[in-house]
């Protein structure tokens, strides 16, 4: 589904990925850790589109060369990426956001848009999944939520988007538990045989709950080490200092 | 747009003249222009006195340049006053005679240009240059004492309530371009309410400038009497000419006791082009006086269009516990400029004035809030609240913004709140990595912006005023 082989990209000069190569197929789940700085969200939002990257190598999305494709482009053809810092829209209603969004999406899959009936339908599906309140969903996109309602917000998103390849952005960090539990389960029930996850993390903790296939550690823009689930455990231990 | 692609569109309209043949007043400003303006009008005496002192009065008077915005001297000489199809009972329906850029507009806002099957249900009074076209639904009207017409069918069979009211809100003397007006003025629309009556639908203007090196000078009068209610709102288009056209209206609203009045304004004149060729000058003085006790008027603008527009809805509030409320949207891109926003004078006691402004700037645009808040010393436990927002697109565009405060009660309270943001590129690539396109995320990210002010339009019309401003920026990031 991606492969991506020697990357490098460059910001006002400073090298932040250096030669990282990655191959994710379908039905896998890849964990990213690496202290920081390492290049982590570099990565992500490198395969999202972000402008503003000088970039060398070669990235092939369902064999379709990447940079070929605009962001939204990329979002249309299944890649989602959930936000570290997800943005506020002053003005915007989530729901409305939520189904501008969904038809793009649907739009360019060629698919008829939903109606405002089957929409309603589904957001309160996969929000009561997700532990959502509908209220919730009136209010402003972002404006005033709670770190936890921002991530979680964020991976409502997603499993209205039905993405191939969803990217996880420190996700995890600021949840509470409970919180980290919904948004692992909402992981766990989206995870199928056809997509795949990108995690990118700091903790083991949302590991416990998300198995990964892969853990690759970062370092100085290279993956360095590469493991199944037992490494994220090592690392908890022992840090990154054996491997960098 | 080339210049040759505008060549051409002219070239195109010059065609149809054949079509839509016109009476025109002499050139220029003089007693005779006025006078043939009168006569043609078939008014009665006093109106043709009443033109001819304002004319009287203009030549002593200056032409203001405060405004930010400047622009080249307007020769009035070299403008005609009168510009009439000579068909004018019918409505122009042919397509031809309205420019491609505004035709695709209107295409893109998925409005059908025929103006029965899009104003269904709401009355509308057809400005077509200097003449009233058409006003629809008028016997329904009529049958609830409801007067709508052109303001000229007004000053003929309802010169009391024009003789009245006519002036007494902006007076023939106020300034330069509001006695020009009062010299000139050609057609616009008439409203009256009778007491305790609630217009059962929208009642709606559309203003068009279709002829050139014309000036478009409306008179529009809208009383409500005791404990009526109006929603009011007019439409403005004009073709794309490489001339600037001026475009100079008054507006006057009286609301006598426990009356409401809400005025709503969707202004697309053409912009000019993307060097700032050509575009309407705006210069309108529209002003209301809330003359009743508990009395209310509420002005929306959203303003898309014009090479410059230059105004300031204003509310007079001098019947105690009076309302008066100014929400407005004024984009500017390309080389537009805009100088626009509101004064609330408060005379009556317990007086309250919103002011919610939206300004957004794009391409080398200059946009200005300018407004005075003057609660003066009888206007005990008065109240004023004003926000201006101001939303930057790219680098070489500005906002200004101009609060006059003069407070001479001290059991009154002005508030005043101002933020300047610039769109955000953080915000539009969250958007695009949702699967929206740039303008998509502009349109969203900028209706967001201007919300509690599009929420005060009329529903037929907050769709179509999203949808144009929208439109109005496309192609203005990125």
């Amino acid at each position: 589904m991606l492969n991506i082989k020697n990357l490098e990209a460059k910001v006002d000069n400073k090298h932040i990925l250096n030669g990282l190569n990655l191959d994710i197929k379908p039905g896998e789940v890849h964990a990213i850790m690496g202290p920081n700085g390492s290049g982590k969200s570099t990565l992500a939002n490198i395969l999202s589109g972000k402008n503003g990257y000088e970039i060398k190598g070669e990235i092939k999305y369902d064999g379709q060369n990447l940079s070929e494709l605009s962001t939204e482009e990329r979002a249309q053809k299944g890649i989602f990426l959930a936000f570290q810092y997800p943005l506020e829209i002053p003005g915007v209603n989530t729901n409305v956001f939520l189904r501008t969004s969904l038809n793009s999406v649907r739009k360019a899959r060629g698919e008829k848009e939903l109606d405002t009936l089957n929409f309603l339908k589904l957001v309160k599906e996969k929000s009561s999944e997700l532990g959502i309140n509908e209220k919730f969903l009136s209010r402003q996109l972002n404006v005033g939520f709670s770190g936890g309602e921002k991530k979680k917000n964020e991976i409502l998103q997603m499993k209205i988007l039905q993405p191939k390849l969803a990217i996880l952005d420190e996700t995890d960090s600021g949840l509470d538990i409970d919180a980290l539990r919904i948004v692992a389960d909402g992981v766990n029930s989206y995870k199928n045989k056809d997509n795949a996850f990108l995690i990118i993390t700091h903790y083991q903790r949302l590991l416990d709950y998300i198995k990964p296939n892969f853990i690759h550690v970062l370092s100085k823009g290279k993956i360095v080490k590469t493991g199944n689930a037992e490494l994220g455990v090592e690392l908890e231990k022992t840090g990154y200092a054996n491997f960098i | 747009m080339k210049t040759e692609d505008l060549k051409n569109i002219k070239d195109y309209k010059y065609g149809f003249t054949t079509d839509v043949e016109n009476i025109r007043s002499p050139k220029g400003l003089s007693e005779e222009t006025i006078r043939f303006i009168s006569n043609i009008k078939k008014e009665p005496s006093w109106m043709l006195d009443w033109r001819l002192k304002a004319f009287n009065r203009l030549k002593v008077l200056k032409e203001p340049d405060w405004q930010k915005p400047k622009y080249p001297k307007i020769n009035y000489q070299d403008l005609y006053y009168y510009s009439a199809p000579k068909s004018a009972s019918t409505k122009p329906k042919n397509l031809d005679e309205i420019d491609p850029k505004i035709l695709e507009t209107y295409k893109k806002l998925g409005i059908p240009l025929d103006e029965q099957k899009r104003l269904n249900g709401i009355a509308v009074d057809a400005v077509f240059d200097s003449v009233s076209v058409a006003t629809t639904f008028k016997d329904e009207l009529t049958k609830k004492g409801i007067i709508f017409c052109s303001i000229s069918e007004a000053i003929q069979k309802h010169s009391d309530l024009v003789k009245k009211y006519l002036g007494s809100v902006i007076p023939l003397s106020d300034h330069y371009f509001a006695t020009l007006n009062s010299a000139v003025f050609t057609d616009g629309s008439f409203v009256y309410i009778p007491p305790n009556t609630r217009c059962p639908m929208e009642l709606s203007t559309y203003f068009r400038i279709n002829a050139s090196e014309t000036g478009q000078f409306e008179r529009t009068l809208i009383i409500a009497d005791k404990g009526s209610y109006v929603s009011y709102l007019e439409g403005c288009t004009a073709p794309m000419r490489d001339e600037n056209q001026l475009h100079a209206a008054n507006v006057e609203l009286v609301a006598l006791d426990d009356a409401e009045i809400k005025y709503s304004t969707v202004q697309n004149w053409y912009p000019g082009d993307e060097n700032g060729v050509g575009g309407i000058y705006n210069f309108v003085t529209k002003r209301g006086a809330c003359r009743g006790k508990n009395s209310k008027i509420s002005w929306t603008q959203v303003e898309t269009g014009s090479a410059i527009t230059w105004k300031y809805p204003s509310c007079i509030l001098q019947g105690d516990n009076s309302v008066g409320e100014f929400y407005s949207i004024a984009i500017t891109n390309n080389h537009q400029k805009a100088d626009t926003g509101t004064k609330m004078i408060h005379i009556g006691k317990n007086t309250k004035s919103k002011i919610i402004s939206k300004g957004i700037s794009a391409g080398k645009a200059d946009n200005m809030y300018r407004g005075l808040v003057e609660v003066k010393n009888k206007a005990s436990n008065s109240r004023n609240y004003t926000q201006c927002d101001s939303l930057l697109m790219g680098n070489k565009c500005g906002a200004h913004t101009i609060p006059y405060i003069k407070n001479n009660n001290s059991t009154s309270t002005i508030e005043h709140e101002a933020t300047t943001t610039k769109i955000n590129e953080e915000q539009l690539y969250y958007c695009n990595q949702r699967g929206l396109d740039q303008e998509e995320a502009v349109s969203l990210i900028v209706n967001g912006f201007c919300k509690e002010v599009l929420q005060q339009l009329p529903m037929e019309f907050a769709v179509e005023a999203q949808k144009l401003v929208a439109i109005s920026l496309e192609g203005s990031v990125g």
